[in-house]
């Protein structure tokens, strides 16, 4: 009953968002599209602060590095084939991750904090301040990847639709991957090193390389996100590794609720949607953004993915009293 | 390598820590043999939990020496500790409160078997980990609760899964600091059980001020007053011993010697 309960809503989302792009304008499409790619970001995120209770506020380098790799990586003009982009700009983020792991691993609480957003500093300032990836304005992609199954042209990249169709494949993969992942043993382990550390250690594990190990797979998985946002919009701007970016998708995993998979997702929608209603009503949309996060933040602990458990608990109480 | 009975298993020749100006161990030896309760006695703050903190490896001594089979271990860190045999518990419970029993003994006894392979399984269907996890369930009387979210066991139970997961890794040598404080009267006495059996396969040390307890088991007392050794020896020597009775047992003698 509760495992009905539990799938019935996600089976029912998942069928609206796929017919959606049917019936929506391109430009919710694009919105819709820009929102899962958030949703994996935030979903990578949430492995380090839920689940492992690394707060990492430098994520959005490994993001940002992920988008970078494409222009620079691919020579001007040519055309490039998917299977082999994809996951050498995953693998650069992975990279750099797994590297700036090794140092800010052996940090802890405030300084771990501090030291991520450092390192992300320093790749911002990276490919603002030289010519590596066109300065502080960026660069546009030539072409977008191409995406061919056995010589034929199987998803066209400049057509928003196949770009949604790709992105909604991705995100519902990251999430069954995930949902796997930390059910598995090594799910428990990162479990147990948020929930107490030293008693990890004391059993013999050496905490560290379980750290490491996620610290990459987190920067992997926003590299996919970063990926995917250069194929939606076409070009790489800084701004993609700039720390209040780090920021939105910390406030992302906390409003939809920190150490669940679904919660990510659920902020993702949560913030779009504030974020593009704010901005219609007022001029100081962030104001209106911030007043909602406190207000999640002090009504709602365990964010949005609470609600369910909140109103079963407060349905019992209701059949109790009667 | 066969050990018999006997056989010193872990050694500390003279460990000392200061916190500051504070000197919490100041020139504390003992050897743990294989087969022998070894307690370790002393009033609040005499610095007991600080001595097992540097045989655990989770506070490095300010000087000494510890050996475990003859193998300098000073300078190992605590996991690496763990990993050869050296196990211990928490004088505050320490295990994990969303877990269930089985998962927090599953948790444990996996820190053996890291094959990569393996991790990427659900811990319930690891065979190997999992009939472990049944031993020492079963030893330290938790069956009946394997099931339950370890959060919400009784005081008592929540001790007994303490030991339960300091078993699951199979130490040689365990170090276990008030493993008794805050049981009943039952759960307490099924501890000394287990403890009694527990003594010959392995190197024990016991920090308890349940003297009752301690009496029954103990084959050495050790007590440690401010830091320092006062003196060492066979239970019936430490009970008629006047430097111990004058120093720390005879402070409130009759009553608890705590
Ligand atoms: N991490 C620390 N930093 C500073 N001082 C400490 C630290 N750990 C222990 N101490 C001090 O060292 C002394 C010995 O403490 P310890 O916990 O080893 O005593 P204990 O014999 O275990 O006492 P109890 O019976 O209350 O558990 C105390 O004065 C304590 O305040
Ligand atoms: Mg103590």
């Amino acid at each position: 009953m509760t495992r009905f309960f539990r799938t019935f809503p996600m089976i029912a989302a998942l069928a609206v968002l796929l017919v959606f792009p049917m019936f929506g304008q391109i430009f919710y499409t694009e919105l819709v599209a820009k929102t899962l790619i958030l949703a994996i970001f935030a979903m990578s995120l949430d492995l380090l602060v839920g689940y492992t209770g690394l707060v990492s506020f430098g994520h959005a380098a490994y993001f940002g590095i992920a988008a970078y790799a494409i222009p620079l990586l691919t020579p001007a003009g040519a055309v490039n084939a998917i299977w082999w982009i994809l996951p050498v700009s995953v693998l650069a983020a992975a990279l750099a991750a797994l590297l700036i792991g090794v140092f800010v691993l052996r940090t802890k609480g405030i300084y771990f904090i501090m030291v991520t957003l450092a390192f992300a500093q320093m790749a911002f300032f990276l490919f603002h301040d030289t010519d590596l990836g066109g300065g502080s304005d960026g660069i546009f992609l030539n072409s977008k990847p191409t995406v061919t199954v056995f010589g034929l042209e199987a998803l066209t990249l400049e057509n928003p639709t196949h770009i949604y169709y790709f992105v909604l494949a991705l995100t519902v993969s990251v999430y069954l991957l995930l949902r796997w992942l930390l059910k598995t043993s090594f799910g428990h382990i990162l479990i147990g090193i948020r929930s107490n550390e030293h008693r990890m250690v004391a059993m013999g594990y050496n905490t560290f390389h379980y750290k490491l190990a996620i610290f990459t797979i987190a920067g992997a998985l926003a590299g996919l996100a970063g990926f995917l946002q250069v194929v939606l919009t076409g070009f790489v701007t800084p701004e993609m590794l700039a720390w209040h970016q780090s920021g939105n998708v910390l406030l992302v995993v906390i409003l939809g609720g920190i150490g669940t998979l679904i919660g990510p997702v659920l902020g993702a929608f949560t913030f779009i949607a504030l974020q593009e209603f704010a901005q219609g009503l007022v001029d100081r949309w962030q104001l209106v953004m911030g007043i909602f996060i406190i207000l999640v933040v002090f009504a709602l602990p365990g964010g949005l993915a609470a609600i369910p458990a909140r109103l079963r608990r407060r349905l019992v109480k209701g059949a109790d009293n009667d | 390598m066969t050990e018999r009975p006997g056989d010193v298993l872990l050694e500390a020749r003279g460990l000392t820590r200061h916190f500051g100006g504070l000197a919490a161990n100041s020139n504390v030896s003992m050897t743990l043999r294989r087969g022998e309760i070894h307690a370790l006695l002393g009033p609040n703050g005499a610095g007991k939990s600080t001595f097992i903190n540097m045989l655990s490896g989770d506070l490095p001594p300010s000087s000494g020496t510890i050996l475990l089979k003859g193998d300098d271990v000073t300078a190992l860190s605590a996991h690496r500790r763990s990993r050869i045999g050296i196990g211990r518990s928490f004088q505050r419970t320490n295990i994990f409160p969303t877990f269930s029993v089985q998962e927090n003994c599953v948790l444990a006894a996996q820190s053996r078997q890291q094959q990569p392979g393996r991790i990427f399984r659900p811990p319930l269907q690891n065979e190997a980990v999992v009939a472990r996890s049944h031993e020492v369930m079963a030893l330290a009387g938790l069956n009946h609760c394997a099931s339950q979210i370890a959060g919400t066991l009784s005081h008592g139970e929540q001790r007994q899964l303490e030991i339960a997961m300091v078993l699951a890794t199979n130490p040689a040598v365990l170090l276990l600091d008030e493993p008794l404080a805050g049981m009943g009267a039952e759960e307490s006495s099924r501890m000394v059980d287990l403890l009694a059996r527990l003594r010959r396969d392995h190197a024990i040390l016991l920090v308890e001020h349940d003297m009752d307890a301690v009496f029954a088991l103990a084959d050495v007392i050790t007590v440690l007053v401010n830091g320092e050794l006062l003196e060492s020896g066979p239970p019936e020597q430490i009970k008629a011993s006047p430097a111990v009775r004058s120093a720390y047992l005879g402070e409130d003698e009759g009553t608890d010697y705590a």
